[in-house]
């Protein structure tokens, strides 16, 4: 059976991206962007606290960190838990040692479950990033757009009204979208979103319903994924870390600011044996100068007021 | 066996056994031992390609955003520091085309054009593969590419790496019939091998699995650090063997995977390395190919049939 010959037209071949979401631009060609005290580099961290259901339903994928031994999956339940109870403990330590502010990618689930957690990391001074409504409910384009805007709507009301903060930025569980999630996200009044990994600075997406940015959130340095994918030692994953920082302090002094984001799950960074390299990264890139450690929302406002000026 | 195993089951017949240790001496031009080449791919993955009955394009369903964006990091930021990489040990590339990047992102291929780089093609998209293909429909995008890549950078196209390396039984004869001159498709030496084919004449020349960023990052789960160590090892080793016969080394890459930022550095200094030897021929891949068509292409075919007779 051969395959059709649209299989051999390309209705997208033309300039630039392939869908409307946002328009191509290299990195290396923009308007130099400078952080607030001159700063070449934006220290973003993102600790993670993510709570996963015992029942998760695993469709139309897995969520990574999900349930994988049959059911009752105990063992890794309360792997991911330990993250809540005591792992992301150690990590506001630290943020509180170093004077760090961060953003913190939340469950609304957490609020819910966990109000006593919530309320420390908003007492903290920390930002909390909506990260959907629990770690397994993914958005895809297989929900209506109905089903998928209310579970969104839910999760923020859960997170505003638990926090008392605007909310303004969000994570997808594993950073999956929908054809419309930008859509629905700039509707419920997100400014940022963290799912792309195309960047290493913000960005303008193209909506039908407001402005909305895409924040650069690392995937490769991304502490799951380096340690429990790619079965990485913490010893190469703080040289890694190390690694990208040099490049984009040493790079922000040629082409402008860049954005190093430090995603931190706390079911991960938090282990005993892990969080010590965690601040030794955190230490090592602040004894730079030219470090600006912010939350998202103070990068992206950063950012807006300069990509303004330089239009007007 | 059905139709696809017909002419070639279980054993692809592209090649005449010859083993290492008893063939014709290689020479490269001016004595050198080795001869290096680096193929970035820079390719185009679609958001929403087709669906093709033997290979589904992205793990997650449509729009896999995360796996796109990830391809997608290489035309925007990685592309350029791997380019500075090169530029700094003074490497050319040999580029693995996605020829609708052509289309998609002229001003990179402008650039990579303006440096002197050779165009090789990897199809349209890599999200569009050959199987399934009949032999019509895959030389619609052999002449595809040749077009493309004459139309925007006034090269003839003198290689192939089939996308995605999806292959078809055919797809050596169909190279050979429209004038290619290499593939980058087979993994069986260290030195160039001449394919057998029906028609016209073509041969293969060393590409690579085991160097390849993809494999390195993706497969084999290496930390950065560690590939330098493996292309400064490989090196090392062909540039040995190179004093008694003339060896290849490809070192491909993704401008998504080497050119990350925790990436990089590693990288560019084992090209560094690389430079700083005296016996290292820093060559293109269609350099390669004809030095050794004009060279050793007979003598090889006489001594392959010698050895099999």
């Amino acid at each position: 059976m051969p395959l059709d010959q649209d299989y051999l037209t390309y209705p997208a071949r033309a300039h630039a991206m392939d869908h409307d979401r946002y328009a191509w631009s290299d990195l290396f060609e923009r308007p130099p962007v400078v952080w607030p005290n001159k700063a070449g580099v934006a220290l973003w961290v993102m600790p993670i606290v993510q709570w996963f259901p015992l029942d998760m339903p695993g469709k139309p994928f897995r969520a990574p960190g999900g349930m994988t031994m049959p059911f009752p999956d105990f063992r890794h339940y309360t792997n991911r838990d330990y993250g809540n109870r005591v792992g992301i403990y150690r990590i506001l330590r630290v943020l509180d040692d170093l004077d760090i502010p961060a953003s913190v990618a939340t469950n609304a689930a957490i609020a819910r479950r966990y109000p006593a957690l919530l309320r420390d990391v908003v007492s903290s001074g920390h930002e909390i990033v909506a990260h959907g409504e629990d770690a397994a409910q993914v958005l895809h384009s297989g929900m209506s757009q109905a089903e998928e805007s209310s579970l969104i709507e839910h999760a923020l009301n859960t997170l505003r009204s638990a926090s008392g903060q605007p909310v303004a930025g969000w994570l997808s569980p594993g950073r999956a979208q929908s054809l419309h999630t930008p859509d629905l996200l700039a509707e419920h009044g997100i400014e940022y979103a963290c799912d792309w990994a195309n960047d290493d600075l913000p960005y303008a997406m193209r909506t039908d319903r407001g402005e909305l940015f895409a924040m650069p959130f690392a995937q490769e340095t991304d502490d799951r994924t380096v340690m429990l994918d790619f079965h990485h030692t913490e010893d190469d994953w703080l040289a890694q870390v190390k690694d990208r920082f040099d490049v984009m302090l040493r790079e922000s002094r040629e082409y402008g600011g860049r954005v190093m984001s430090l995603p931190l799950h706390a079911w991960v960074a938090g282990v005993p044996y892990r969080i010590g390299v965690v601040r030794q990264a955190l230490e090592y890139m602040l004894g730079h100068d030219g470090v600006w450690a912010a939350t998202g929302s103070d990068i992206l406002a950063a950012f807006r007021q300069q990509a303004e000026q330089s239009r007007a | 066996m059905n139709d696809l195993t017909l002419n070639m089951g279980d054993d692809p017949g592209l090649y005449g056994y010859l083993p290492y240790n008893a063939r014709p001496r290689i020479t490269w031009p001016e004595g050198k031992r080795i001869a290096v080449w680096v193929a970035p791919n820079l390719e185009f993955y679609e958001y929403a390609p087709p669906t093709n009955p033997q290979r589904t394009p992205w793990p997650r369903p449509l729009p896999d955003v995360l796996n796109y964006s990830h391809r997608d990091y290489g035309n925007r930021a990685g592309w350029q520091r791997m380019l500075r990489a090169m530029d700094a040990a003074g490497f050319r590339g040999s580029v693995s085309l996605n020829v609708a990047m052509c289309e998609h992102h002229p001003e990179i291929i402008r650039i990579c054009a303006d440096h002197g780089w050779e165009f090789f093609s990897h199809g349209i998209y890599n999200t569009r593969y050959v199987y399934g293909m009949t032999p019509e429909q895959e030389r619609a995008i052999i002449v595809d590419a040749q077009n493309t890549i004459k139309r925007h950078t006034g090269q003839t196209m003198d290689g192939w790496l089939s996308p995605a390396l999806s292959n078809n039984t055919w797809t050596m004869d169909l190279l050979a019939e429209a004038g290619v001159l290499y593939t980058c498709d087979l993994f069986h030496d260290d030195q160039p091998t001449p394919i057998n084919v029906k028609s016209g004449r073509l041969i293969s020349v060393p590409y690579s699995l085991e160097l390849n960023d993809t494999i390195v990052y993706n497969t084999n789960l290496y930390t950065p650090r560690h590939y330098g160590t493996v292309i400064k090892r490989q090196f090392d080793q062909l540039y040995r063997e190179g004093t008694e016969s003339g060896t290849v080394m490809c070192i491909p890459l993704h401008p998504y995977l080497v050119g990350q930022p925790h990436r990089i550095d590693a990288f560019a200094e084992a090209l560094q390395y690389i430079a700083g030897h005296e016996g290292v021929w820093l060559a293109t891949g269609r350099e390669i190919a004809r030095h050794y068509v004009d060279h050793h292409y007979d003598e090889v075919v006489r001594a392959t049939a010698a050895v099999n007779a």
